[in-house]
């Protein structure tokens, strides 16, 4: 039964690697297009210089650093899931641990170019490895997200090894010998020996607790940026664990919503199926409510004194040229997908869907409003500043979110979306109710365990 | 038992070893970052030391507000920042030295010009990645335009908005075209930096007023040496400390911790006949490059 199981799932995640649809290409087309416009608003920036963005002398950071702060966020979120519920044993982790390290690896890639993007002297980039200063929050953010990076990468391919080797024999002279080659050298010379086996779980084993604090790190050095400076609305003691927690809501939000556009378009409704959606649901309303509280925290201690630009801030923010931003992005973003994921009625799919896509609205608007109003709140008696965003910031912003969907778009071309071997681990797990020590556990909370335990 | 105490003896060493061995490792992780660790002011030595045979200077500044009126009562842009604009070929739109009219608590209004203050903890320096920009012996924060790659970072952690940033190329004349740059006058300008007052460091080190101070005719701006505890506008010398604390002078943000060595003595321009139940704004100083010429003013956030 198990074997069937196994190969309609080998039919169904690999049959984007093995058939191309017109659609795929128009889909490819559309997101190079996308990125494209992107280089060439880049090339004009080089050619302009910073001069041809919206930002100016008070508002000296805009879209860019808001990019910035949103895909760190979104990055946060994937392997640190992935990581948890590999630790805790959470067998309906399976089929959805690789689309979120993915997540985490491609949005990072994103958000790492952000502050290239942003820099006045891009030609000087090496000066940070030639001149680093370890004081600088700038330094931070280098040493945290390459640190990252590197181990999402090793992560996610620690996994992929077995899957490689899955498609080294299993395309052998249907695909080109170049993509074949490829696979064999991913693969490591992989046989599924109880040595390789054992050497992958331990190389897992450390990583999963690795990463954790790794990815946090990343978001709470990116919210130092700001809690270094004396800036209103920027001057906090709570800004990396209030950070942290905006990521966490962010990222989960992003997952389900990658996770129900890959269920339509690779039809996974077998593997990704409902449960997953309501436990992730569960860990959304969590982290939302987290956010919440830490959104007030935040606001009360500040609302309460009224201090000389703090009070200048909160009331551009909440009555003055903010408030619609604020506002909409609080209902929109905090309020109503909580409460959506919270009511049984609510809670199907499609309306899921939007409430997570609502979600990441809200955090993009709540990162905008982070990082512009501290800047335009005058610091000496002088104006506002304004900040207008140009077709340049826009249309690489644009591409930033095209090439965060590219790298998706090119992986399930290249690899199984869901990890065929882990998926063949857990039913061999279920197999074995009576199995000794820790696979005993687990296999209580397997999807064919009966969900009775765990719903 | 002897087996034991042996057994103890070596884990002991075990132990040490691997303490050892900890330390080594991050000594050595450490030592090529310790440099950078240690002189917070690196280039500073570069840039000042050895140069000079005339002891170290403690540069500060007083501004004696009693005599700025803005310049409103002599129909001028302030002369400060004119005098600023045209010694630097300050780029267009930007203002080293500023005049702000602040509504005083009091319910008067008074005239507030801000250079960079100088400070002793700059939070600038303390945030640039490259170490770009720098704090020198004598107490100037100077910007090493070669090495700024333009992140910015620096103009988010001035609690003061002194830094501005060249987001085009500035047009630089030919007189500028041809200065020898250096950080104490970073002249010819260059895109993607940032730019800011450095108290006119080529000029003090010769013994001369900054240009502000020159070009205020009410004589209200002191260049001053905390070393020699010493000011002078260019007309009278007082002794600094005296003259300070004589005057119940005050510094910008004092609570930050910032240490400004800026300092300003309380006033409304009285000693100049500004009559406060006047509103009356300075007039926008005009850059080299806009003599003349009317040209829309590029930074709409600082517009007056």
């Amino acid at each position: 039964m198990a074997a069937t199981a196994e190969e309609r799932l080998q039919q169904r995640v690999l049959a984007p690697v093995t058939h191309t649809s017109r659609a795929w290409y128009l889909w490819l087309g559309f997101l190079v297009l996308l990125v494209g416009a992107g280089l060439f608003a880049y090339n004009a920036q080089l050619q302009g210089g910073l001069a041809v963005t919206g930002m100016r002398d008070t508002v000296i950071w805009g879209l860019y650093i808001s990019n910035f702060v949103f895909f760190s966020g979104v990055s946060m979120a994937g392997t640190f899931i992935s990581a948890i519920l590999r630790i805790t044993g959470a067998e309906w982790r399976r089929p959805l641990t690789r689309i979120a390290e993915l997540t985490t690896v491609s949005a990072l890639l994103m958000c790492a170019l952000m502050p290239l993007v942003d820099m006045g002297r891009p030609d000087r980039v090496l000066y940070l490895l030639r001149y680093g200063r370890l004081q600088s929050p700038i330094v931070w953010d280098i040493i945290a997200i390459t640190t990252y990076l590197t181990a999402s990468v090793i992560y996610l391919y620690l996994f992929l090894i077995p899957d490689a080797a899955l498609l080294r024999d299993g395309l052998k002279g249907k695909v080109s010998r170049l993509r074949h080659g490829l696979y064999a050298l991913l693969a490591l010379g992989w046989q599924g020996l109880p040595e390789q086996r054992r050497r992958i779980e331990r190389g897992a084993a450390i990583m999963m607790v690795l990463i954790i604090p790794i990815g946090v790190t990343v978001h709470s050095v990116v919210s130092w940026i700001f809690g270094m400076t004396y800036r209103s609305g920027w001057d906090s003691t709570i800004f990396a664990p209030y950070f942290a927690v905006g990521a966490l809501y962010s990222g989960v939000a992003m997952l389900i919503t990658l996770m129900f556009v890959l269920r339509r378009v690779c039809h996974l409704e077998e593997y990704l199926t409902e449960k997953h959606f309501r436990y992730l649901g569960y860990m959304l309303a969590a982290f939302g409510v987290l956010y919440l509280y830490f959104t007030f925290a935040e606001y009360l201690t500040v609302a309460y004194k009224l201090e000389g630009g703090e009070s200048l801030l909160l009331e551009e923010l909440l009555l003055g040229r903010y408030s619609l931003l604020v506002w909409s992005g609080f209902f929109g973003g905090q309020i109503l997908p909580i409460l959506v994921v919270l009511l049984p009625a609510t809670r199907t799919l499609p309306i899921l869907f939007v409430a997570s896509v609502l979600v990441n609205v809200g955090m993009y608007i709540k990162r905008y409003v982070i990082v512009v109003p501290s800047l335009a709140n005058p610091l000496m008696p002088y104006e506002w500043g304004v900040y207008t965003p140009t077709w340049v910031e826009l249309a690489v912003t644009g591409a930033s979110f095209g090439g965060f969907v590219l790298v998706f778009t090119l992986f399930t071309k290249l690899f199984p979306i869901i990890s065929v071997w882990e998926m063949r681990e857990g039913w061999e797990r279920a197999r074995q109710p009576a199995g000794a020590g820790l696979a005993a556990a687990p296999a209580a909370l397997s999807p064919d365990a009966g969900g009775g335990a765990h719903a | 038992m002897d087996g034991k105490q042996n057994h103890q003896k070596w884990q002991l060493s075990r132990r040490r070893l691997l303490a050892l061995m900890a330390t080594a490792g991050a000594a050595a992780v450490a030592a090529p970052l310790a440099p950078s660790l240690l002189t917070k002011v690196r280039g500073a030595s570069a840039a000042t030391g050895g140069q000079r045979q005339t002891p170290l200077r403690q540069w500060a500044m007083v501004f004696d507000l009693r005599k700025c009126e803005g310049c409103v009562t002599t129909d001028k842009a302030p002369q400060c920042v004119e005098g600023c604009n045209a010694e630097h070929f300050v780029p267009q739109g930007q203002e080293w030295i500023r005049v702000f009219e602040v509504e005083g608590a009091a319910g008067h209004n008074y005239f507030l010009p801000r250079p960079c203050m100088q400070c002793e903890n700059p939070p600038c320096v303390n945030v640039c990645p490259v170490g770009a920009t720098y704090r020198t012996d004598e107490g100037i924060i100077l910007i090493n335009h070669d090495r700024c790659i333009g992140c910015r970072m620096c103009m988010a952690a001035c609690p003061y908005g002194v830094r501005s940033f060249n987001w085009d190329q500035p047009p630089n004349p030919a007189g500028a075209t041809f200065a020898n740059y250096s950080p104490e006058y970073p002249v010819p300008h260059r895109r993607g930096t940032v730019e800011k007052c450095m108290l006119c460091a080529h000029r003090v080190g010769d013994g001369r007023l900054p240009a502000c101070a020159e070009a205020c005719p009410m004589y209200a701006v002191y260049l001053g040496d905390l070393g020699e505890d010493i000011a002078t506008n260019g007309k009278e010398v007082v002794k600094l400390s005296d003259f300070l604390a004589a005057n119940s002078a005050f510094r910008l943000k004092e609570d930050l911790g910032t240490r400004p060595r800026v300092w300003y003595i309380p006033g409304h321009g009285q000693d100049e006949g500004h009559d406060i139940t006047v509103r009356s704004r300075p007039k926008k100083a005009r850059s080299w490059q806009e003599q003349g010429a009317t040209l829309e003013h590029k930074d709409e956030g600082v517009k007056k």
